[in-house]
């Protein structure tokens, strides 16, 4: 399946199907610290996703003061 | 998983709640937070006009939704701060929703009106940018608001932007800091109210909330806030948050209820990082652009001046006072 990720913007190709928090894992990502994007929804941490989808991790952090 | 209200199949799991929802049911959970925020702490009294400082970014332009459909009147507050694309995106954004949505947006460019840009300020003081642009944006927030006549100014802070100030004043002891982390500051002569009504929803929330109102928001970090130390406490505090899920809200909240108050009366205290407003040192209007401040001249203007000093005289017009007094509506 294909992941975009973001800051800096990129593609990587990962093979399913695998949970989202296995994704998470392998990607050595915080599941607290993302939002995982397939299609115009969310989805939670035990969904599983396959070849087909097109998946985008979102993170969630900004930074600054404000 | 499925939604814990209606048993529906769960877009989102939040941990520290120990639960999942569907898309309806975590809008409606967003909306009830943001009620309870306001309820418990009394940040906008029925029929008041709210001025909601907005960025483009997630959080603002949740919050000005969220106010919307909970029933308030909040307008909407833009200030173009020079930050290259990063500006030029994200006032797009704002202005999209604003029209969209039909809702009032006020706008404020500090390069056209007040002759200096985040970049350039930061250039001149050889310090962090989000110091000059975190002093321009709150001086302004409250000119606006004065100016208008709304009496109270909405920020999109959150809880981990909360925990992340909280741990950043703890790790220094800043007690007059302390004093001052409130999500409401009332108004005092000169000030509006200030709230933080997204004090109980976290980052992801609001992220999640965007996506399944189809907000479209500035995803692109600010350039400048590279280095940030609260983005180094946001990190530290997710990663408490996988291990114990929790920990960030038991943090913030615990100082809320039962530590906030034992550092109040150090709010204006010399040295102890307390801020001017409220009570603590006396309050004069600034000479160069009336708004309170306890010195003769703001801190915002004395920012101008410097960079204006550094740069050469720059297009600014000489503003007028502004009211000293926070209008009663
Ligand atoms: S990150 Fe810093 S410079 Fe950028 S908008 Fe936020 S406070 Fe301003
Ligand atoms: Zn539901
Ligand atoms: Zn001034």
């Amino acid at each position: 399946m294909k992941v975009l990720l973001r800051n800096p913007r990129r593609e990587v190709e990962v093979t399913g199907p695998v949970t989202v928090l296995a994704l998470l894992a392998r990607l050595n990502l915080n599941p607290e610290s993302v939002l995982v994007i397939r299609g115009d929804t969310i989805v939670t941490r035990d969904a599983r996703l396959t070849d087909d989808d097109t998946i985008e991790i979102r993170p969630v952090i900004s930074g600054g003061s404000r | 998983m499925k939604c814990r209200r209606c048993r529906e199949p769960a877009v989102i799991d939040i941990r520290r709640h120990n639960a999942a929802f569907c898309r309806d049911c975590f809008l409606h959970h967003c909306r009830e937070q943001v009620r309870r925020a306001i309820d418990e702490h009394r940040m906008i009294e029925p029929g008041e006009r709210v001025l909601v400082a907005v960025s483009g970014g997630k959080d603002s332009l949740a919050l000005w939704h969220l106010l919307g459909a909970l029933g308030h009147e909040a307008d909407g507050l833009y200030i173009g701060l020079g930050i290259d694309e990063y500006s030029e995106e994200s006032a797009a954004l704002v202005r999209t929703f604003a029209t969209g949505r039909g809702l009032k947006l006020h706008e404020v460019d500090l390069a056209a009106e007040w002759g200096f840009d985040v970049p350039t300020a930061a250039r001149t003081t050889r310090r962090a940018p989000c110091g000059s642009c975190g002093l321009s944006k709150r001086h302004l927030f409250n000119r606006v608001a004065l100016t208008h006549g709304y009496p109270v100014v909405a920020t999109g802070h959150n809880l981990d932007d909360e925990a992340a100030v909280l741990l950043g004043n703890v790790l220094r002891w800043e007690t007059g800091y302390l004093a001052r982390q409130y999500p409401v500051l009332p108004a005092s002569d000169g000030f509006a109210r200030k709230v933080k009504p997204l004090i109980r929803l976290g980052e992801r929330e609001m992220a999640a909330y965007c996506v399944l109102e189809g907000i479209d928001y500035q995803v692109e970090e600010c350039p400048m806030a590279a280095g940030n130390r609260h983005l180094g406490y946001k990190e530290v505090l997710n990663a408490l948050e996988d291990r114990s899920p929790g920990a960030k809200a038991a943090f913030l909240f615990g100082f809320l209820d039962r530590g906030h108050d034992l550092f109040a009366g150090l709010a204006g205290i010399a040295g102890t990082g307390g801020g001017a407003s409220g009570e603590g040192p006396v309050l004069a209007p600034c000479a160069s652009c009336g708004s309170p401040t306890t010195g003769e001249v703001c801190a915002f203007c004395r920012l101008r001046e410097r960079v204006r000093d550094d740069t050469g005289p720059a297009p600014g017009p000489e503003p007028a006072s502004a009211p000293s007094q926070t209008p009663r509506p």
